[in-house]
């Protein structure tokens, strides 16, 4: 997840509100799911104990799980439970059951930048500093495929079983063996109800000249142009090349340079929306859930008619971690139905894991209901995911997108 | 052996004064020359090394190799020249907005309150006091004060001085402001500071030899300050050209980029190394330019 998806929150008036809304089912740990944990987390123990793995895929690289009970998770601004005092209850859980300290830091803000920020580390298999790390789908493609991630012992993280059918094969590591999905939300069309009472029902809808200087696309390449793309009738997950793009492009580019969109952004759309200054953007979904949450409902997202885009945020183990058991300890606790519900209840993304949809009707019936966090098949077929880019297309299709974007 | 002639302070009984305080000086410089070295110099080259760099053939996103491509350049200057014009035509204006508004500050603080300590040391702190909080929530505030529904432009609405549906953020005009405000006291300290040794007895000769308070001011007070308003108008310029805060967060990310911005678009969003490099080596070199036109032009040579 970007920062644009979920901004950090400055104003401490607003921090309060959003606490005061989420408390409730925050920090509600149920006795049920805690045993469960615990129990979970025991049979995982005692495994490790059995195993005693080694790194077997990196070279010089030595698991030293058993000595040190650490785990280092870099992970981006609240993508995780937190309670009043900013802790999050499930780390705190899986602490006290696994004996492993977490280090949870928020030190991703933009996949691209950590990447800048950790890349001649990862090249030299050096320890970045992290054991776990937390990146979108086109990041987590690109450290698989320069061998920058470890492989992961399946068998000491049964509750990845429970991984939803959809995510099981996706394109850069088909039998997930090398990472494992954290959340996932769709990219689509939000509007202001009030200023835009008729609401929006497709992409070519925000090119209404009423809405003219009120319209915000995001900066994250696969959503704005995924969303465009699919206006087109391409299919963003399917084969197509440079034509498709370039001619998805040009729209963008028309509107971005006739003043029509007001802004290319991350984050800022969602204060552009509540200061009514935009009223027609390109969204996530969890955003508007969030914004809903504190506003009174005065939003509504939908995936256009011609479709959404879905991404997904992946657990890695970076080459050069030394911890990798303890990660996979780590990812085999957020498995649990339970723990997973609880996350989802306070982040509002998709969930990845199978059965968390019955462990939220404990927390909180109207959630699990939520097609934003458990999407049936329906809305399903209406997403698709931006197809893994080849480098040489990657580079140019950023390079002109942001020079689009006018950087 | 005392610590003075350790130093190089013979005194009057040493044989060669001048010689030895010069290499007794050597050593003080030391620490000042390698903290240069290891984080001007150096950086500094590596940033023209990569600025030629080219991608590695069948390479990953953000892989790069060592190479002589002068074409770096070109092409980073045919594709984002109009942000550079547009970094060095807004940080033109800050400035000249900083210094309009900057100059009367510091006239009144470094003249007009002469003799009251207490009065003068209170602006001064109204003028600093800013840099107490953070460069990045300053600009957020304005984000606010600038806003759609803020009084500011409800106001303007109401004058109709804007015209409706008109706004005021995402707009040039917000990235100026923003430029204007969070330079504003580096342009007030050294005019502030020039203006405080002026002569008061100078203001009188000229009363007395009945120039009209504004020939006095045009002769005298503004010559006697130019040092200030020189050393002001840099160090608001040459900051403001670069900066990327006032223009991402003020400003639209389409027409109001700056070439601050596109450079952190280029390192951190496009992992395009080279043309970040090259635009960071351009920009470096104009404002040095721009700068000695402006330093030779204006006649004050113990700036240089």
């Amino acid at each position: 997840m970007t920062p644009r998806r979920r901004p950090p929150i400055t104003d401490p008036r607003v921090r309060e509100l959003v606490r005061a809304a989420r408390t409730p089912r925050g920090s509600a740990l149920s006795r049920r799911s805690f045993l469960l944990g615990t129990l979970g987390a025991a049979g995982v123990g005692a495994l490790l104990a059995a195993c005693g793995s080694e790194g077997e895929d990196v070279v010089g690289v030595v698991d030293r799980s058993t000595e040190e009970r650490l785990v280092r998770w870099a992970n981006w601004p609240i993508y995780v439970d937190q309670d009043e005092s900013g802790a999050s209850p499930t780390i705190s859980a899986f602490e006290d059951l696994s004996g492993i300290r977490v280090d949870y830091a928020e030190a991703i803000e933009d996949n691209e930048s950590f990447y800048a920020s950790v890349q001649e580390r990862l090249l030299a298999g050096a320890d970045i500093g992290y054991d776990v790390v937390t990146v979108t789908d086109y990041l987590a493609a690109r450290l698989i495929r320069l061998g920058y991630a470890q492989n992961l012992d399946r068998t000491r993280i049964p509750n990845a079983d429970n991984l939803l059918p959809s995510l099981k094969g996706v394109d850069f590591d088909f039998g997930r063996t090398r990472s494992l999905t954290w959340q996932s939300g769709f990219a689509g069309i939000a509007w202001d109800k009030q200023a835009v009472p008729k609401g929006l029902r497709t992409v070519s809808d925000l090119w209404d000249p009423d809405l003219a200087g009120g319209v915000q696309l995001l900066s994250e390449m696969r959503d704005t142009m995924g969303l465009l793309m699919l206006e087109e009738g391409v299919d963003p997950s399917g084969t197509w090349s440079n034509d498709e793009f370039y001619q998805a492009l040009e729209v963008m580019r028309e509107k971005v340079s006739s003043g029509h969109v007001r802004e290319v952004a991350g984050n800022s759309y969602a204060d552009a929306l509540v200061a009514g200054e935009a009223v027609a953007v390109f969204a996530w979904s969890g955003d508007i859930t969030a914004l809903n949450f504190e506003h009174g409902d005065r939003f509504e997202f939908a995936i256009p008619e011609a479709g959404g885009t879905l991404w997904s945020d992946n657990l890695l183990v970076p080459v050069g971690s030394t911890h990798r058991s303890n990660a996979e300890d780590l990812f085999d606790y957020y498995y649990q139905p339970e723990v997973a519900a609880q996350v989802a209840a306070w982040v509002n993304y998709i969930t990845p894991v199978e059965g968390a949809q019955e462990a939220m009707v404990a927390i909180d019936p109207e959630l699990a209901e939520n097609p934003m966090i458990f999407p049936d098949d329906e809305t399903l077929r209406r997403v698709s995911v931006f197809r893994t880019l080849e480098p040489d297309e990657d580079e140019r299709f950023s390079n002109e997108f942001f020079a689009a974007a006018g950087l | 052996m005392s610590i003075a002639t350790v130093l190089g302070e013979g005194g009057p009984q040493a044989a060669t004064p001048r010689r030895t305080r010069a290499r007794g000086h050597l050593p003080l410089l030391l620490p000042g020359l390698v903290y240069l070295t290891l984080f001007f110099v150096v950086p500094v080259g590596a940033l023209l090394a990569t600025s030629l760099y080219v991608p590695v053939p069948g390479g990953d996103v953000g892989q790069y190799q060592p190479a002589l491509h002068w074409q770096n350049y070109t092409d980073a200057l045919a594709k984002f020249w109009p942000q550079l014009v547009r970094s060095f035509g807004f940080a033109l204006m800050a400035t000249i907005a900083a210094l309009l508004i900057g100059y009367p500050m510091a006239y009144v603080i470094g003249v007009r309150a002469r003799g009251r300590r207490l009065l003068q040391g209170l602006m001064l702190v109204l003028v600093v006091a800013p840099f107490f909080t953070s460069f990045i929530l300053r600009t957020i505030a304005w984000k606010q004060i600038l806003a759609d529904d803020s009084f500011v432009v409800s106001a303007l609405h109401w004058l109709h001085l804007l015209p409706p549906g008109g706004r005021l953020t995402a707009t040039p005009f917000a990235v100026v402001c923003g430029l204007t405000y969070n330079f504003l006291p580096f342009m007030v300290l050294p005019i502030y500071a020039s203006l405080e040794r002026l002569d008061a007895r100078m203001l009188e000769a000229g009363a007395d030899l009945y120039a009209s308070p504004f020939t006095t001011f045009r002769t005298v007070t503004l010559p006697l300050s130019m040092p200030g308003v020189v050393g002001g108008t840099l160090l608001t310029f040459i900051p403001a050209s670069g900066d990327y805060v006032n223009s991402s967060l003020l400003g639209n990310n389409t027409n109001t980029s700056m070439i601050g911005q596109v450079i952190d678009a280029r390192f951190f969003k496009v992992l395009d190394y080279p043309t970040a490099a090259a635009l960071s080596v351009v920009l470096m070199v104009a404002i040095l330019l721009l700068v000695g036109a402006y330093v030779r032009r204006s006649g004050t040579e113990e700036l240089l």
